[in-house]
């Protein structure tokens, strides 16, 4: 695949690993965060870690928008399925989420929820086209990269007179959670969690640009490297980052030149812009309530927004006491520091959404990682 | 939320839609995001929705960035 | 068909406008002229014109191998077979790890009331053609017709019988540290077939399943003289499984090549598109062996000198391990677990 594996090639990764290893100081730590679903997965799924020096670390952040998606939202969506009796679509990432009760969407769907598993918001379309008796709700969740999708579809909806359509928006935002990272006390006061740079989400960052992480390379005088989807991205990506603490900058820079421009995709981004705002605050699943964080639907296109024909509260449901899924988002934890890792919460049996989502961190870690463990 | 893929254009066709092809496999997807794209470009796909076209200059920039990274240091001892 | 009694019909079966109807599993006249106008037109054989409610099979030298399997697969049709000839290769493939040879088959149908006759004219005929190319008989068979809405079209429940050659006991607790891993050919073929076709993933791949008879490559590989541990054939849950089953039923570890592992470029394209990991996707005409470390070449060429077994790897090996961990040595340079599927494998949009 042109454009993929050459930026998978193992050759180029042993000497890539070579300059890391060479320019990372003896001296000192690195601990850098990424904050890309995506990236946490390629990290694990290609073994990055291995080609790393022992004093370079890399913290999974809060780059999963099912991880922080939390229960009480899904809750929304069973309650859409079961009560309202819609149509409910989604995509496949969300549907083993547990939620309340000791349901998920699949299990909802094997008490008779009508719930579908989309590949694109596309096909939530051509659902209510072709039913156009039933209601159909897309269930939209994700940052950036998937939001324009839901934008387009809305105002296609709106273009068809699609009635019987609306959307569940659960749409967040990167640079609150990446804020949220950079101000918690755990970073900013006690250190407890060293964090000397980011490495930026891929494909958010082909929507937004990369203008907007210099706020955090200013104001919290951490270096950000913007870094493509693929294991050699982020080698390339860390190396400038280790070099960016040795030389003592804090800069925005772009690895991912072949799909990031500063200023982004400014067609995608007036869609969203026309489509949604901001909602005054949104509560994250291990984060808290951030405001400015998350996007609703317009009044504009009021028609179209799920929680308002449905009249869907949100209650806020806890996660479990002994679940970790909220420190280890914050990178203050690591999977196996977990009580409840490995042997209560597997994929199999997810306790919290760190598990559940093959992007967490837990769950990635528990599906490639855990041989790095010492043996049992 | 990043599963995208690098997929070349081989086919445009009315209300924005194209066809992207990605080593023999096919797959119908929306325009509705970018401009200017034609056949032969490639484009980053993510949810059925061409994200960006993906620039070829600045990939094989980036390569030689890659490559060269290796080159200023010695090979280390296993 | 000699011995069939040719019953007195109003009217021939409508194989092509045609459903079937609860009467053909009623037991009566409905059901009589199905199978002989349907089912025994295809698989008609000696064995299945003695039409007695068992069928009586010669002696067997040898140790005898059972196996059973049901058949759900939706769609019914899909590039490169249907579940007719799923079914067949499916159970003879069963016996063929075992290092049996296959013989008889058993088919039972269950057909939802409304499924079109031509659908299942086409799919019976498939499963002859399927039975004939892996060298067995259909022996025996059954069919329930259900309401229409209790079923999906059609489910059908295989059973296989075969024998084994003297002194050779396959299992999946034999293999042993230092054993090398071979793969017959490139994964993920049938799995992706069948989500090429599914409704909400749109796409048009040209991915055959690899659904394929493996007795006579097996035949190949045990005249070799190669000391075989174990086979088996990564069907549900992909190599993953498989790799992961035998590690634990032998407490060892396993260690791959990523590299060594045969895909197709538009399978490994497709599982991009998607999300997917190919290594669990399933496979059905694929089979993995472990062997003794020396055998490993002969082995292997044995399988490449086969038409099923030419893009056959040697793709790892076995290892101690207490954790019974099966880890994969990536093109990428490093190392990561192989797991278990967790749940239905689900496209991932992240």
């Amino acid at each position: 695949m042109k454009y993929v594996d050459e930026f998978r090639d193992g050759a180029l990764a042993q000497s890539i690993a070579r300059a890391i290893a060479a320019e990372a100081r003896a001296t000192r730590r690195y601990s850098f965060m990424e904050f890309c679903g995506g990236h946490t997965h390629a990290i694990a799924r290609y073994g990055v870690a291995d080609l790393l020096p022992e004093n370079v670390r890399l913290i999974h952040g809060p780059g999963c928008p099912v991880c922080v998606l939390p229960i009480g939202r899904i809750d929304q969506a069973i309650r859409l399925a079961l009560e309202h009796g819609v149509t409910l679509c989604t995509y496949a990432d969300t549907l083993r989420v547990p939620a309340s009760g000791g349901l998920s969407l699949l299990r909802a769907r094997a008490r008779g929820g009508d719930i579908r598993m989309v590949y694109s918001v596309n096909d939530a379309l051509r659902l209510a086209r072709e039913n156009p008796q039933r209601q159909v709700v897309f269930f939209a969740i994700g940052f950036e990269t998937t939001t324009p999708p839901t934008a387009v579809a809305i105002r296609q909806a709106r273009a068809e007179g699609l009635s019987n359509f609306s959307v569940l928006c659960c749409h967040v935002l990167t640079p609150p959670a990446m804020q949220s990272i950079l101000d918690a006390p755990e970073v900013r006061e006690l250190g407890q969690v060293r964090l000397d740079g980011f490495i930026g989400p891929a494909h958010v960052s082909t929507i937004i640009g990369s203008r907007p992480y210099a706020f955090f390379a200013e104001e919290y005088r951490k270096p950000v490297v913007i870094a493509g989807f693929e294991p050699l991205d982020v080698m390339q990506a860390i190396l400038m980052l280790i070099r960016q603490v040795n030389d003592g900058r804090a800069e925005v820079e772009n690895e991912f030149t072949r799909a990031v421009t500063p200023a982004g995709n400014t067609k995608a981004q007036a869609l969203v812009a026309e489509v949604f705002e901001l909602r005054r605050s949104f509560e994250w699943r291990g984060l808290g309530e951030l405001p400015y964080s998350a996007l609703k639907i317009r009044a504009t296109y009021a028609d179209f927004d799920a929680e308002r024909r449905f009249a869907l509260d949100y209650t806020p449901v806890p996660d479990n006491k002994a679940c970790a899924c909220g420190a280890i988002l914050r990178g203050v934890k690591r999977p196996q520091d977990c009580k409840l890792f490995g042997s209560v919460c597997t994929p199999d049996t997810p306790m919290g959404a760190c598990m559940v989502s093959s992007e967490g961190a837990c769950a990635a870690h528990y599906t490639y990682g855990r041989h790095a463990e010492a043996a049992a | 939320m990043c599963l995208a893929i690098p997929a070349r254009v081989v086919e445009i066709q009315a209300d924005d839609q194209a066809i992207v092809d990605l080593d023999g496999v096919r797959k119908a997807i929306s325009l509705a995001l970018v401009e200017g794209v034609e056949v032969g470009d490639y484009v980053i796909v993510h949810v059925g929705y061409a994200l960006t076209r993906l620039e070829p200059e600045e990939a094989e920039k980036t390569l030689a960035l890659m490559a060269e990274a290796g080159l200023l240091t010695e090979p280390r001892q296993a | 068909m000699s011995g069939v009694v040719k019953a007195a019909y109003s009217r021939p079966l409508d194989l092509k406008h045609g459903r079937v109807e609860l009467s053909h599993g009623g037991g009566g006249r409905a059901m009589q002229q199905l199978i002989a106008e349907l089912f025994a037109r295809h698989l008609g054989n000696a064995y299945l014109a003695q039409g007695n409610d068992g069928v009586r099979l010669p002696p067997v030298a040898g140790r005898l191998v059972l196996s059973t399997d049901s058949h759900v697969v939706a769609p019914l049709f899909f590039p490169g077979g249907d579940i007719g000839s799923l079914a067949v290769y499916g159970t003879v493939n069963d016996i063929a790890v075992m290092g049996a040879k296959p013989l008889y088959l058993t088919a039972g149908f269950i057909l939802e009331e409304g499924f079109a006759l031509s659908d299942l004219d086409r799919i019976v005929a498939s499963m002859a053609a399927a039975a004939k190319r892996a060298g067995v008989e259909v022996v025996a068979g059954d069919t329930k017709v259900v309401e229409q809405g209790k079923g999906d079209g059609l489910y059908i429940t295989t059973a296989g019988l075969g024998v084994l050659p003297e002194g050779l006991t396959l299992s999946g607790d034999l293999a042993r540290p230092g054993d090398a891993v071979l793969l017959s050919g490139s994964i993920g073929e049938h799995g992706m077939a069948i989500l090429s076709q599914r409704e909400n993933l749109g796409f048009d791949a040209p991915i055959l399943s690899d659904a394929a008879p493996l007795n006579d490559l097996v035949a190949c590989m045990l005249a070799s003289g190669a000391e075989l541990k174990l086979l088996r054939d990564p069907t549900r849950g992909g190599l993953a499984a498989t790799l992961n089953e035998i590690a634990q039923q032998s407490g060892v570890g396993i260690v791959i090549d990523e590299a060594s592992i045969p895909i197709k470029p538009e399978v490994e394209a497709a599982c991009e598109l998607l999300g997917l990991d190919p290594l669990n996707l399933a496979n059905e005409g694929k089979l993995v062996a472990v062997c003794a470390e020396r055998d490993a070449e002969r082995l292997l060429a044995a399988m490449q000198a086969h038409p099923l077994g030419r893009a056959a790897r040697r793709i790892g090996e076995v290892v101690a391990d207490e954790r019974r961990f099966v880890q994969m040595q990536t093109r990428f340079g490093g190392r990561r677990m192989v797991d278990w599927l967790a749940g239905e494998q689900l496209p991932r949009i992240c």
